[in-house]
């Protein structure tokens, strides 16, 4: 698998056995091309809408529960109800930032198969009347862009994006925006400022979301890549059979990345809801066992901002409710998985650091304790921790995340689980993020930390 | 140098004519400034602001919150060695280390020679291929110490040109949207009016109301019925 | 008598820490809990700006209908029925939380901050911080104070990016040359590199700095905040009157700082206002009386300099006296001056305007508006006057305001764009001389024809912005010296057609309303009363209209007036015809009442030396006609008193008698002849002194005067000769922080004009009229229109005012090529 050769399109995606919803185009190298996009069924699912009225085409879209990929999984259909009747233009803005640690889909979506979220941009903005869609790429996946650009060029050749859509009555731009570099801008009221050409910094709401007022004050739609691929799929099979796969409150399927301490890490397409975190750890037909066949410590069910989960919670279904009762969440798809060779001090202490990065610098707690999580991480790690660290650790972490913050549920330790998101002294949750590697690592390992921290019972007499 | 020449100039003009307010324009020119000059100049900001009709200090200030705009010259390749979690359970940390050895710079340096710039990059988006790296945003995944020294003699000697161009540079393949294909782009305030096709609804909406109304009729009447 | 609003808007209830409170509906919780007298916490929630939530100091636990949370109180819009808690445990160590994230990066380098004392974050570490610092790590460093302007000095290791500089520059000022720069941990303050943060209202950046990382250099290291005592006055930078606190230190003025006075400023001030004590506090304020002997002056003691006065004024035929200027002075010593002329000598030669103004009679018979009447939302503003961010800073921000959140319409009709042009829908710009005739298009009601240069369709689209919802208010001056007074007053006139149409008054000089209202205009007295219609319990009250600036001016060239007293007015600078008040007071005896020597008092015999407004009491009236108190807060320097001691004792010299010795003596003949100043003395000023008192009652209109202008020849151009805020004027001449603010003279000309004369940018052209010649650089500009050029007033050695001929409707000019 190694190369030193550029890539030309993302490796990553694992062909295994299973129902394809988003991934079917994959298997052809040249997918992100009109033609093959074309010749495998692309653009059916835009001819069909356009057959029907643009509330059926909603209507079809909330029947399906089709729920977020963004990371809150919120159900797309309803979201859309929430635009304020009435008032345009509004707008459709593509959250294509993918920067959550672990989380590798959309840029795969973004490269593969370009026309397929086109196409779902259309099927959006068909539905609810959206008079602009803005594509926002990550600032770094230049191939992304390209493809973009491409597959853009190529549909508004044939009529497929711009004016009088197929010669109907439908029109719409679909515009390539890209970023340029800032995990926060993911979160979607900061996408919708540095769309403006602000600092991506979050917006409060309440008092507004972004369906009411978003993109220049205007009712706006902020979808994930992957949810939007969805769409023609659904629009072509339906609702009813969509539901056939997934689960109840989870139908469909969603892609997993799969990284770490395994043995086939890559993405997979697998259904929410039937399979369990087992599977994809040890199915064969998902990543085939730990590497080196070592224990598993840990896990991350859902991209770095989620509360660690451990062996006792391999058997949990992929599925919102019951991991988020866990006290973790799904997120954003990323999974990683960390054997017992992996230093918890080492891994926490390098979440840490990404959200201290990443900061956007708005809110005091999150722009001053994530960098102080960070220093005092690095100190205990490199070996000058002081007697009293770990305590003054989780209390600067309760401080910008107050009050119990939900680890994962430790039955056998008697510990609760409590409900995922934590209270929060902040905007937006990348500040309390920050503290769910602490409080996961630290309750679950507090020996390893104190193992680092030097116990000194008298002082030194001479330093050298 | 610095300000857009003629050609950069035109296609900040085109740029700036997809978005309902010039602002948001902003972003996109910082980067066509950078692919000008590799990296971006104060006088292309000033430029910008000019072309987005805000103040410099305001183009400065988005400029400097993104992580991919230089505001100093930086190598003409930038690497980017992801260290994050998935990264670094895969030996991240150590691909890193083994570049700024050879490389003979401390992460965030530029070699003398102006070619190599490394920095310790957080996630990706490619972490089922760590370890892996970025040079000018082209991936190299699950690349070993052996296969980085390659890469980089490679790009010394000219090899790999074709695939990665030089910092700044991210789309060789650009959005154009023809004129007569354009649906066209209005400033918020002028448009008043749901889009053509939202009629659509109309029939569907009337039957649902005209469907409601005698559902509540007929409940109102089994209602009266009852009493 | 103050404009509050009617309390028509029903309240919601809410509980606050377990006791019902009434809140306003919409307000939001951090202000409702202040008034209900629970005082949370804040560092970026500033009342005049919007909220940003930013800094999470006033966390505080509410039930906003999903249970209690902590919410940012300065985000939240109460509503019915709303539980907080702000004492709860979970709000408390949120607090302390935030508090001490805070304090980690900062120097606390409290004992050398300009801050410390007065530093709100200060003061809630003590209130409620934790007691030690636990952060062991490296503080964040910055190099060490920088200037971001002439004014302003940042200092980024102690900002705590509350983001209320940076909002103020933006939503206040709409200057945002100040913004945050980098990310996150690295996040700061600061300008881009060489584009200072050149604002007339940086200074206000500095007051509302919660900490001390915004310094002014007037200020800096000058005083500790426990060593100043304050008192609350008014600003005589202009007419708009903002309201502000006098701080000294050792009989010495150290700052002023804005008030927020709702109907006037908000708290707002322009760097002029804000940094004008500094001219006060100079040490070449004048500190005893000076008389000519030999071609010098030389000290000569009170008593003999009164004399010497009295005795002219006492010989002179009284229409053979002329008093000139006293816009300087408060209402009190303008009636004093008012009395000595028109009561005691009998002369009714007093004009505090100077030639740049407009009719008194047309002013005070004008229905005139208040602030937030040309604020209100959904409102028209036709900026028929001076711009008023070079002239009026703080009445501008109020405009702009209006305009920008309010939805107000502004409909400029100036000479050329006004820095209110980025905030207008229309711009009209009639050809200078020709602004009546644009504003009879206006409100006629036949389809519009291009008028004054003016197209057909600008005119119909300001009509019915004009014949819209809102009120109306003209805001109106002179935009232009070179544009004649009577221009201006017929286009008034034309536009009281308007339905409703209030006046807003934008006379330059700073209590020149005052000076109307107390009688200092020929054909007036005191109490918006004019000469024939009252009965004067004076003695000697003239029986005819006296003359005007011009008319002395020209009298005095003439020889038919012996005698000009100046009272705080340099016609050399400040009249528009500059070798008319040369010829005038090279002529006659002059007498002046100033702070400073100024190109004026060379000519004068007599100069007697004035206090300053920080240096007497009395009272202000602002162009709206509120009258607001000003305090004395430290002594005038050497001998010099207030001007109506002055006046008083000129009296005796001259062989008559004020009456007055104290002010509320002035009050009571105030009210005694004034019904419009009825009920007013110090008590009813000093109990309202905050939002002050409004002056109503106004004067017949008088008639159009039909004027019609010079007809321009083909080769020629319209001058426009208009105010910056920054110039060569004597309170900015001696105020060392904004001395060299001058932006210089230029002519500005459309760049389309350059080509018919064939010149380039900065190439010299000599520009002549009928009267004179000058030679000045020439720049482009497109806020000029075509066939007109402007030119900056009193910038630089180059006399504007030779060119402009008083009295004249309309100034043509030449432009010629220097070298050609
Ligand atoms: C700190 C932060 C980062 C986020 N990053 C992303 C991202 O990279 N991509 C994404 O689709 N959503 C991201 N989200 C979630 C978005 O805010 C938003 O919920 C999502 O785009 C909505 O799309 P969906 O409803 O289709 O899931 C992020 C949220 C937060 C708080
Ligand atoms: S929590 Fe952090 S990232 Fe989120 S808005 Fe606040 S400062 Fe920015
Ligand atoms: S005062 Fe409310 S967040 Fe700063």
């Amino acid at each position: 698998m190694a190369t030193n050769q550029y890539v030309p399109h993302a490796a990553g995606y694992v062909d295994n056995e299973g129902p394809k919803i988003v991934s079917s185009r994959f298997v052809h190298e040249d997918a992100f091309l009109l033609e093959r996009s074309l010749a495998t069924g692309g653009y059916e699912g835009l001819k069909k809408a356009l057959t029907m009225a643009p509330i059926e085409v909603h209507d079809t879209v909330r029947d399906a529960v089709l729920l977020g990929r963004g990371g809150a999984g919120f159900p797309a259909g309803i979201k859309w109800g929430f635009c304020p009747p009435g008032k345009w233009p509004m707008y459709l803005v593509v959250n294509g930032d993918e920067s959550e640690p672990g989380t590798y889909k959309d840029r795969l979506l973004m490269e593969m198969d370009p026309h397929q979220l086109i196409e779902g941009c259309l099927i959006a903005c068909y539905a609810l009347g959206l008079s602009q869609c803005f594509l926002y790429v990550r600032g770094e996946m230049a191939l992304a862009q390209e493809r973009i650009a491409h597959a853009l060029n190529e549909a508004y050749e044939a009529n497929l994006v711009g004016k009088n859509i197929l010669g109907t009555d439908f029109s719409v731009d679909v515009v390539l925006h890209w970023g340029a570099g800032a995990y926060i801008v993911g979160e979607e009221t900061a996408l919708i400022e540095s769309l403006e050409g602000e600092r991506g910094m979050p917006r409060l709401k309440p008092p507004f979301f972004p369906a009411a007022i978003g993109l220049y004050g205007q009712p706006t739609i902020v979808n994930n890549v992957e949810t939007l691929a969805n769409l023609p799929w659904i629009i072509v099979n339906g609702a009813d059979e969509y539901k056939k796969y997934g689960s109840e409150t989870s139908p469909g399927t969603r892609l997993f990345a799969v990284s770490g301490h395994v043995k086939r890490p890559g993405v997979y397409e697998a259904e929410q809801g039937v399979t369990t975190f087992r599977d994809l750890i040890y199915g064969d037909n998902f990543c085939q066992g730990m590497k080196g066949d070592d224990e598993l410590k840990m896990f991350i069910p859902g991209g770095a901002s989620a509360p660690w989960f451990f062996p006792e919670q391999v058997d949990l279904p992929l599925e919102a409710r019951p991991v988020g009762a866990a006290g973790s969440m799904l997120g954003s798809g990323a999974i990683v998985i960390m054997d017992e060779s992996t230093d918890a001090v080492k891994a926490c202490l390098r979440v840490v650091r990404f959200f201290a990065r990443e900061s956007c610098g708005k809110c005091t707690p999150c722009r001053e304790g994530t960098t102080w999580e960070e220093t005092l991480l690095r100190r205990i790690y490199d070996g000058h921790g002081r007697p009293g660290d770990l305590e003054m650790l989780l209390d600067i972490a309760d401080n910008i995340s107050p009050g119990p913050y939900p680890g994962a549920a430790w039955e056998a330790e008697g510990i609760e689980a409590i409900p995922f998101p934590p209270k929060q002294t902040t905007i937006c949750p990348l500040g309390p993020s920050s503290v769910a590697p602490i409080t996961s690592a630290l309750r679950r390992f507090r020996h390893e930390f104190e193992a680092k921290i030097p116990q000194r019972t008298s002082i030194p007499v001479s330093a050298s | 140098m610095a300000r857009f020449t003629p050609e950069n100039l035109e296609l900040a003009h085109e740029i700036i004519s997809r978005y309902p307010r010039k602002k948001s324009a902003v972003i996109p020119m910082l980067h066509l400034a950078q692919e000008q000059d590799g990296y971006v100049t104060n006088d292309a900001m000033a430029h910008i602001a000019e072309l987005a009709e805000v103040t410099a200090a305001e183009v400065i200030g988005t400029c400097t919150f993104y992580e991919m705009f230089k505001t100093h010259p930086v190598g003409k390749y930038v690497i980017n060695v992801c260290t994050n979690i998935s990264c670094q359970l895969n030996g991240g940390e150590e691909l890193l280390e083994h570049l700024e050895e050879s490389l003979e710079i401390r992460s965030g340096g530029t070699t003398s020679d102006g070619m190599f710039t490394i920095e310790d990059y957080e996630c990706i988006a490619a972490c089922t291929e760590a370890p892996c790296l970025q040079v000018n945003y082209r991936y190299f995944h699950r690349i070993s110490n052996d296969e980085v020294d390659e890469v980089i003699a490679d790009i010394r000697t000219g090899k790999l040109a074709d695939t990665i161009p030089e910092h700044g540079v991210l789309q060789r393949v650009r959005q154009t949207i023809p004129a007569a294909k354009l649906a066209g782009v209005a400033p918020p305030e002028e448009v008043v009016d749901a889009p053509a096709w939202m009629v659509r609804n109309e029939p569907i909406l009337a039957a649902r109301a005209a469907a409601k109304a005698a559902e509540e009729a007929a409940a109102k009447a089994a209602e009266g019925n009852a009493d | 008598m103050t404009d509050t609003q009617p309390e028509t808007e029903t309240s919601v209830t809410i509980i606050v820490d377990g006791q019902e409170v009434a809140a306003r509906p919409g307000e939001l919780l951090i202000d409702a809990c202040e008034r209900a007298g629970t005082y949370i916490p804040r560092f970026c929630y500033h009342e005049r700006m919007k909220p940003v939530g930013m800094c999470r100091m006033c966390l505080v636990e509410v039930d906003t209908g999903r249970g209690m949370g902590l919410q940012p109180s300065c985000m939240i819009p109460v509503a019915e029925g709303m539980t907080v808690d702000t004492q709860s445990e979970l709000t408390k160590k949120a607090q302390d939380g935030v508090l001490e994230f805070l304090l980690i990066n900062h120097p606390l380098d409290c004992p050398v901050c300009d801050k410390g004392g007065e530093c709100p974050l200060q003061d809630q570490t003590m209130a409620y911080g934790p007691g030690e610092s636990r952060f062991v790590e490296e503080k964040r460093h910055y190099e060490k104070p920088i200037p971001i302007s002439d004014t302003v000095f940042l200092d980024r290791e102690r900002c705590i990016l509350c983001d209320r500089c940076t909002r103020f520059a933006k939503e206040v000022a709409g200057d945002p040359l100040i913004h945050f720069q980098g990310r996150g941990n690295q996040t700061e303050v600061n300008t881009f590199p060489d584009e200072p943060f050149s604002s007339y209202f940086s200074g206000n950046t500095v007051q509302i700095c919660p900490v001390g990382a915004l310094t002014a250099k007037p200020y800096r290291f000058k005083a500790r905040p426990w060593d100043l005592e304050e008192v609350e006055s008014t600003s005589v930078s202009d007419a708009v009157g903002s309201r502000i606190t006098v701080q000294s230190s050792r009989n010495q003025v150290l700052r002023y700082m804005g008030v927020d006075s709702d109907p006037v400023n908000w708290g707002w001030l322009s760097d002029k206002e804000r940094f004008s004590f500094e001219a006060f506090n100079s040490d070449d304020r004048l500190t005893e009386p000076l008389v000519r002997t030999d071609g010098d002056l030389s000290p000569v003691s009170w008593g003999a300099a009164i004399a010497a006065v009295g005795q002219n004024l006492a010989h002179a035929e009284a229409s053979r006296i002329g008093f000139i200027g006293g816009s300087r002075l408060t209402n009190e010593s303008q009636f004093a001056f008012t009395k000595l002329a028109k009561g005691i000598l009998g002369t009714d030669n007093v004009d505090a305007q100077m030639g740049d103004g407009l009719p008194a009679e047309l002013v005070l018979g004008l229905p005139r508006a208040t602030i937030d009447q040309a604020c209100t939302p959904g409102g028209t503003i036709i900026l028929m006057g001076p711009d008023p961010k070079e002239t009026l800073g703080a009445l501008f921000l109020r405009l702009r305001h209006a305009a920008v959140e309010d939805g107000a319409t502004i409909i400029e009709v100036t000479p050329h764009r006004t820095g209110l042009g980025d905030y207008a829908k229309h711009h009209l710009y009639p050809l200078p001389g020709d602004t009546a005739l644009l504003a009879a298009a206006l409100v006629a009601d036949t389809p519009a024809v291009d008028t004054a240069g003016v197209s057909a369709a600008a005119i119909t689209a300001a009509r019915s912005a004009i014949a819209g919802d809102g009120p109306v208010t003209v805001v109106l001056g002179r935009a232009s010296v070179a544009e004649g007074a009577a221009a201006i007053a017929d286009a008034a006139l034309a536009l009281t057609a308007i339905p409703g149409v209030g006046f807003l008054s934008a006379l330059h000089r700073s209590n020149v309303h005052g000076a109307l209202d107390m009688g200092m205009s020929p054909g007036l007295l005191p109490g918006r009363n004019s000469l024939s219609a009252a009965t004067s319990a004076w003695p000697n009250t003239p029986t005819t209209r006296g003359m005007s600036t011009a008319q002395m001016l020209q009298a005095a060239a003439d020889g038919s007036i012996d005698t000009l007293v100046l009272l705080g007015a340099d016609p050399i600078s400040d009249f528009p015809d500059t070798d008319l008040a040369e010829k005038a007071l090279s002529a006659v005896t002059v007498v002046a009442v100033d702070l400073f020597e100024t190109a004026s008092t060379a000519y004068a015999e007599i100069i007697l030396p004035a206090a300053a407004p920080q240096e007497a009491d009395g009272s202000f009236t602002n162009l709206e006609g509120r009258l607001t108190k000003i305090s004395r807060k430290v002594t005038p320097p050497g001998t010099a008193r207030a001007d109506w001691t002055i006046a008083a004792e000129l009296a005796l010299a001259a062989g008559g008698d004020l009456g007055i010795e104290n002010l509320d003596d002035i009050w009571t003949e105030i009210a005694a002849i004034s019904t419009a100043h009825a009920g007013i003395d110090s008590a009813s000023l000093a109990a309202n002194q905050r939002d002050g008192v409004l002056i109503t009652g106004s004067l017949n209109l008088p008639e159009a005067s039909g004027v019609s202008p010079a007809v321009a020849d083909a080769y020629s151009f319209r001058l426009a000769v208009s105010r910056r805020m920054y110039d060569n004027g004597t309170i900015l001449a001696k105020s060392p922080s904004s001395a060299h603010l001058g932006t210089g003279t230029a002519l500005h000309m459309h760049p389309l004009d350059f080509d018919s004369l064939g010149v380039t940018s900065g190439v010299s052209v000599t520009v002549s009229s009928a009267t004179g010649s000058i030679d000045l650089p020439v720049e482009p500009s497109t806020d000029v229109p075509r066939g007109v050029v402007a030119v900056p007033a009193n910038q630089s050695d180059v006399v504007v005012g030779t060119l402009i001929a008083a009295g004249d409707v309309a100034t043509n000019v030449r432009v010629e090529r220097g070298d050609a």
